[in-house]
């Protein structure tokens, strides 16, 4: 085939010129990453580090979930002494943190890395050497914590750290400066990616693929990367704060020097709200793209459903204070963010309609993804209704930091983020992997999940009702609460036990799965028109979109655009609105700069919690390693 | 810990059986619209949630007919769909501010204040309670900890205040909880309809022993009530036999009278609760052992092993002294 | 699956200015989180000059005299600021450099006032909680300044070596960008810390 064309210059070799496999392998090798660890280390492929990312953050849920197995251990029976207030407290802060931090966050940005590009039909993530700094920085501070915890240096002040306790009078030691950098590192590692997402999807979508062509699952990132923008830079400085007040001896939260208490709450909250939607939306997108893929339906309420994120976005920077209706804050100012909570279940209604509408209409196949949202469906509407307790001050006066609280979280969060998670793990697996999972295995990871997740959360409602405050690492025996926490641990034993079966479908799939082939669920969206896994440049030549789910729309064979450099890291730059094609910009090459500048970034953020100087000298390392990761290399990256 | 299983159970029945620290079992006007306003809650959001499962239920319902192309949609369906989901937003927009309209009447009425009542002042401390009664006569005012009596029927405004870090006053068989923050001062009004002890926690994470930071509030008759406030304003009771006052004379050369107050003598120390009558109070250590002699010595020699990380230091006493200090400190009621 | 050619991508150019470029919205997006900290900083220090009876605690306000000199350099440097973006729209690398090295001089400049003023400030970070936030929100700011004189200085080095053409321009519009919002943000800053104690 390819002797038809004739390639008078390598150079100028453009994608019209050949086709078929030679393209493809030429394609490949100008995208590809260099064996050997150097090569692994300097990829800028969005694949490979959406990859890594995913893992990573799986290794953190398991982290997290073994220390909240050994909390479960602790509290099933009254009075127990396995685990002691020290230790307990540290459980439960490194449980939280590393849960909201180092898993839930990064994992749907992991996943946004990974689909994104291949979602919109582009060939890598807008910034990729900025995507492969963002990964690293995450590793540092997840490892910075996890080896703090075991050094018994570990955060024990719980994941909202709130002051004075977590300041330089009731914390002394360094446990408290730990937690407060490893939100400085995962805060700057998810700001960048968010930036990445917002300039992918706003720049690199294949031609013709106009906003309302934009797959949900897209959607959903890109509104959640906004909220990020807008609500990370909260906890930036208010981490800063509390690192400036433990370790240069600032006031800024203590009453008696004029600073403030409450302060603190405001600025944690005022991220930590909009974090939960960080968390959730994002699983909303998930829950859209596996409904019309298992429906056979396109989505009802396509416009809708955008339009709720968007709301959901707007709405949640609204809610903050409903974590703090015990703290005394004028009443009627309270009630307001009682009704701005209220206001927020009719978007997540309207979401839940139009799912429910697509089901309705469409032919729903019961595979193990689609198994994972109904379960979605039923916890999370459950745990979103309780959130509506919370929202009326005068319920929360008796909920606030109880059981119940803890109960309403891990329904929406457990219920909201993590079934549909596991949801698209079963989904997207044979794209990334190339091979199908288990479905027998799914099944019965499924039902184990879904059985021991209701019995060990359920009652946790209850036992917060009959007066167990959270975060205690014991109760009096004639407190009446024995049984429903052994209940409780019983079932999140089952819970646990149900990853153990995930974990053993995920490895032995990636073996002796059924081999998936490019489009195995017959799913309409642009990342299943290539192989699986798909080669290093994403697309052999750039689609151009028709429809809102091209691979239905075109199935006799993939308008494509020409016309791209195959020697070349070229992808399309096209218009903001419309998609029209508009520039042909070039890719960066791999690069070991964003190592090499993360691990100085990470050694000053580490640094500075023992000396303030650290950040003078440290800036300029980083400042060196971010020059050299800048500089233009070659003449071959020049030219373009 | 054998001890303490044993202790509390026997203040228990006091208390009315299971529902002395729960908000279903409410024996206050606060803690009982409460609980009424949940049931509402309850009751409508168990509707909204059994309605949305059976609606997907019928959504998922076995069908026959053969697969089409997924993009080719039914334009009457379509509308049908869009009508049947905008009625459906309507009814949670409805719902919502019913919800909304019912939580703010619970909330206006909770929250009301009477005029002259009973005040007094609770500050939290790692991991104790201090209790401060007010009077409009300086003579009559008081401190006390992690017990507070009341009188029952009547309101009683709590100010809630805070010496180191956050924590949080709750006692849910009688009203929501309120923060207690360093810096601030909250206040809330609290009212106990039929006698009994009803415990309630510290609910804000406080550090290592915010499990063991519990407060009794004891209701009893007006007229008990000011029969126990005039003994608790009395200064503490001189000792009464030999074993008291030697071990009165173990206190005072002990490093106790550096953290204790004991009104009447020179123990003037403010980092530990009151001792005055610290013989009178159901338990120890914020609720955390019945108050009996046992307890009382096991607490003295190493109350590290009761309550890790407490701010009271394991002490050297021999075993004669930590006899007659016990005699002493039992003495004061 | 079969491919059908429907669109040509060949002669479309290999960068455009302004918003036409992927890097333009990436700064736009560090500009916009960038001030979102701002705007949080701003925001704890406005919420703390309400709580206290009053504000500044204890110290006269700020001299005007440091700041002032910055903010009227900050505001003329809009014009040569402007040029460089302009000159580097029209791809005239003799004048790009000349304008990148007065911005650099500029920001040289900035930072040396800056930090004569941290010298002279009337009041220690570890005071009280006024000194604290003045404190912390001027070395926010600071750190934008000296990142922006960084880039502008890699930047002129670039120009200045075989690397000055093509895409290069677009970097030194992106540049100004930013320096845009390193002013703009500092004005409000200047009003409420040295203006707003003395209304
Ligand atoms: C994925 C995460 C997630 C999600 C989606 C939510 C969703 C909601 N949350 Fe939750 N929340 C958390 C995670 C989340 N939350 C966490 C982690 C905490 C605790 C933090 C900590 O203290 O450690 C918390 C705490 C928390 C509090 C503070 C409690 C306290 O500390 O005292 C409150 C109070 O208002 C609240 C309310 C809500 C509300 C109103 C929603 C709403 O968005 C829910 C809306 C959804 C529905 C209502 C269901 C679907 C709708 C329908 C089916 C339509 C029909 C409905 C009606 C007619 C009503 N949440
Ligand atoms: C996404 C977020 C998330 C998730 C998924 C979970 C999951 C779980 N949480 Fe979560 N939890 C939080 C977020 C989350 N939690 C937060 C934010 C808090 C508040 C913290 C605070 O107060 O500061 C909290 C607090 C919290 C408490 C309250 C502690 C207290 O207040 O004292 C409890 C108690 O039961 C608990 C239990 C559990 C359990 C049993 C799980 C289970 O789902 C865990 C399931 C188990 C696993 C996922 C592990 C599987 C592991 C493997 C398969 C590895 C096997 C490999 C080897 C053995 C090598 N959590
Ligand atoms: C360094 C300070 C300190 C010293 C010294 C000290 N205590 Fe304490 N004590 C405390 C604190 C703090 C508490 C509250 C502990 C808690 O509940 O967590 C306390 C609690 C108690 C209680 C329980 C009070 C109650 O109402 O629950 C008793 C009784 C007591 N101390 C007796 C003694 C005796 C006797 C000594 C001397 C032998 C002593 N203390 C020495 C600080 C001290
Ligand atoms: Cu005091 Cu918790
Ligand atoms: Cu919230």
């Amino acid at each position: 085939m390819s002797e038809a064309y004739a390639a008078p210059d390598p150079k100028e070799l453009r994608d019209h010129q050949i086709g078929g496999p030679e393209l493809t392998a030429r394609l490949a090798k100008t995208w590809g990453t260099e064996k050997g660890l150097l090569g692994a280390l300097s990829t800028v492929d969005h694949k490979i580090i959406g990859r890594r990312y995913i893992i990573t953050a799986f290794l953190f849920l398991f982290l997290a979930g073994l220390a909240a197995v050994a909390m479960r251990l602790q509290l099933a029976r009254p009075e127990s002494r396995l685990i002691g207030p020290d230790l307990y407290n540290q459980l439960f802060t490194m449980h939280g943190t590393t849960m909201m931090f180092l898993f839930a966050v990064p994992v749907m940005e992991a996943f946004a890395v990974y689909l994104v590009p291949l979602m919109v039909g582009t060939r890598n993530i807008a910034f990729p050497r900025l995507n492969a700094f963002s990964y690293y920085v995450y590793v540092f501070g997840g490892l910075m914590i996890w080896v703090a915890f075991m050094l018994n240096i570990g955060a024990d002040v719980g994941w909202f750290a709130y002051v004075p306790l977590s300041g330089p009078e009731f914390s002394p030691g360094k446990r408290a400066d730990i937690w407060a950098q490893m939100i400085t590192f995962t805060e700057v590692s998810a700001l960048a990616v968010a930036v990445e997402i917002v300039v992918t999807v706003l720049k690199q979508r294949a031609p013709g693929m106009t906003l309302d062509r934009i797959p949900l699952f897209v959607w959903s990132v890109f509104i959640t990367s906004f909220l990020i923008i807008f609500a990370m830079p909260a906890v930036m400085i208010a981490s800063t704060f509390l690192i400036l007040d433990r370790l240069i001896g600032t006031h800024i939260f203590n009453p008696a020097e004029g600073g403030d208490a409450l302060l603190w709450q405001h600025l944690f909250w005022f991220f930590g709200h909009p974090e939960v939607y960080i968390i959730f939306l994002p699983a909303t997108g998930m829950v859209s793209a596996i409904i019309t893929t298992f429906s056979r339906r396109r989505t009802f309420g396509y416009l809708a459903l955008v339009l709720s994120l968007i709301a959901t976005g707007f709405l949640s920077f609204g809610l903050w204070v409903h974590h703090m209706f015990t703290t005394g804050l004028p009443q009627l100012g309270a009630s307001f963010f009682t009704a701005s909570s209220m206001l927020i279940a009719i978007p997540n209604g309207i979401q839940i309609f139009c799912w429910i509408a697509t089901l309705w209409d469409g032919r729903p196949i019961f595979r193990t993804p689609l198994l994972f949202v109904l379960g979605f469906f039923f916890i999370f509407v459950a745990g979103g209704l309780s959130g509506l307790i919370l929202a009326s001050v005068p319920l929360d006066t008796q909920v606030h930091d109880t059981y119940f609280v803890v109960a309403h979280f891990h329904y929406v969060l457990i219920g909201g983020a993590v079934f549909p998670l596991l949801g698209a793990v079963y989904y997207w697996y044979p794209k990334i992997v190339g091979r199908l999972l288990d479905e027998r295995i799914g099944k019965w990871h499924f039902w184990l999940a879904f059985v021991g997740f209701n019995v060990g959360f359920f009652p946790m409602h209850i036992t917060g009702l009959m007066g167990m405050p959270r975060r205690i690492y014991t109760y009096l025996p004639e407190m009446g609460w024995g049984n429903l926490n052994l209940l409780s641990s019983v079932g999140t034993l089952v819970f646990f036990f149900s990853f153990v079966v995930f974990l053993w479908n995920v490895v032995s799939s990636a073996k002796s799965g059924a081999v998936a082939g490019d489009n195995p669920w017959d799913a309409g969206t642009l990342e299943w028109a290539t192989s699986s896994p798909p080669p290093p440049q994403n697309f052999d030549r750039i689609p151009v979109v028709t429809n809102r789910e091209p691979l239905w729309a075109e199935r006799e064979k993939l308008p494509v655009a020409t016309g791209l450099s195959v020697e070349n890291r070229e992808l399309i730059v096209s218009t903001v609105t419309e998609a029209r094609a508009d520039i042909r910009e070039t890719s960066p090459e791999p690069s070991i700069w964003p190592l090499l500048a993360a691990i100085a970034t990470g050694v000053t953020f580490i640094a500075s919690i023992f000396t303030p100087w650290a950040v003078v000298w440290g800036s300029a390392i980083v400042g060196v390693a971010l020059i050299a990761w800048f500089w233009p290399k070659g003449a071959k990256e020049d030219e373009a | 810990m054998r001890l303490r299983i044993v202790s509390i159970a026997s203040l228990v029945p006091l208390a009315g059986c299971k529902g002395w620290q729960s908000a279903l079992d409410t024996h206050g006007p606060g803690a009982t619209s409460l609980e009424k306003l949940f049931w509402i809650f309850l009751f409508i959001l168990t509707v909204v949630w059994i309605l949305t499962m059976l609606g997907l239920l019928v959504a998922l319902r076995a069908r026959r007919d053969a697969a089409t192309d997924p993009l080719a949609v039914d334009a009457t369906r379509e509308r049908t769909m869009t009508r049947t989901v905008a009625t459906l937003v309507g009814l949670t927009a409805v719902t919502v501010l019913a919800l909304t309209g019912f939580s703010y009447a619970y909330q206006k009425r909770l929250f009301d204040r009477t005029e002259n009542v009973l005040t007094i002042k609770v500050t939290g401390h790692q991991w104790w309670w201090q209790v401060d009664y007010e009077d409009e006569q300086p003579n009559r005012t008081f401190t006390t900890a992690n017990e507070i009596h009341i009188p029952v029927g009547e309101p009683v405004r709590l100010k809630l205040e805070a010496s180191d870090v956050i924590h949080s006053f709750w006692v849910p068989s009688l009203m929501g909880k309120m923060d207690n923050i360093p810096g601030r001062q909250n206040v809330i009004e609290l009212q106990a309809d039929r006698e009994g002890v009803y415990r309630g926690q510290c609910a804000e994470f406080c550090g290592w022993q915010h499990a063991h930071m519990a407060m009794l509030i004891v209701a009893k008759p007006k007229a008990e009530f000011e029969n126990w406030k005039n003994q608790q304003i009395a200064s503490a009771s001189p000792p009464s036999d030999d074993a008291q006052k030697r071990g009165e004379q173990v206190f005072f050369t002990s490093p106790c009278v550096m953290c204790h107050s004991v009104r009447g003598t020179s123990a003037g120390g403010r980092v530990g609760p009151d001792l005055t009558h610290v013989g009178s109070r159901l338990t120890l250590a914020a609720g955390t052992l019945q108050n009996t002699r046992g307890n009382l010595a096991a607490w003295i020699v190493d109350p590290q092993r009761i309550k890790p990380g407490t701010n009271m230091p394991l002490m050297q006493i021999n075993p004669q002294d930590l006899d007659l200090l016990v005699s002493y400190l039992e003495g004061l009621k | 699956m079969r491919h059908d050619p429907v669109l040509d991508v060949s002669k479309l150019p290999t960068y455009g200015f302004g918003h036409r470029s992927p890097m333009w919205w990436g700064t736009l997006g560090f500009c916009t989180l960038e001030g979102m900290g701002f705007a949080i900083a701003i925001g704890a220090y406005l919420y703390l000059s309400f709580l206290n009876p009053q504000w500044p605690l204890s110290v006269p306000p700020p001299d005007l005299i440091w700041a002032s000199l910055l903010t009227i350099l900050l505001i003329i440097s809009i014009i040569p600021n402007y040029l460089t973006q302009k000159f580097g729209e029209e791809e005239n690398l003799a004048k790009v450099r000349v304008y990148l090295v007065v911005m650099s001089v500029l920001g040289f400049v900035a930072i040396g006032i800056r930090f004569l003023e941290f010298g002279r400030l009337h009041v220690k970070w570890d005071q009280n909680a006024y000194g604290s936030l003045l404190w912390a929100l001027l070395g926010l700011h600071t750190t934008h300044i000296i990142t922006d004189v960084v880039d502008t200085l890699v930047l002129t080095a670039l120009m200045f070596t075989r690397h000055g053409h093509g895409k290069r321009f677009s970097d030194v519009g992106d540049n100004a960008f930013y320096w845009n919002f390193v002013v703009l943000s500092w004005l409000p800053m200047y009003a409420l810390l040295y203006w707003g104690p003395r209304l």
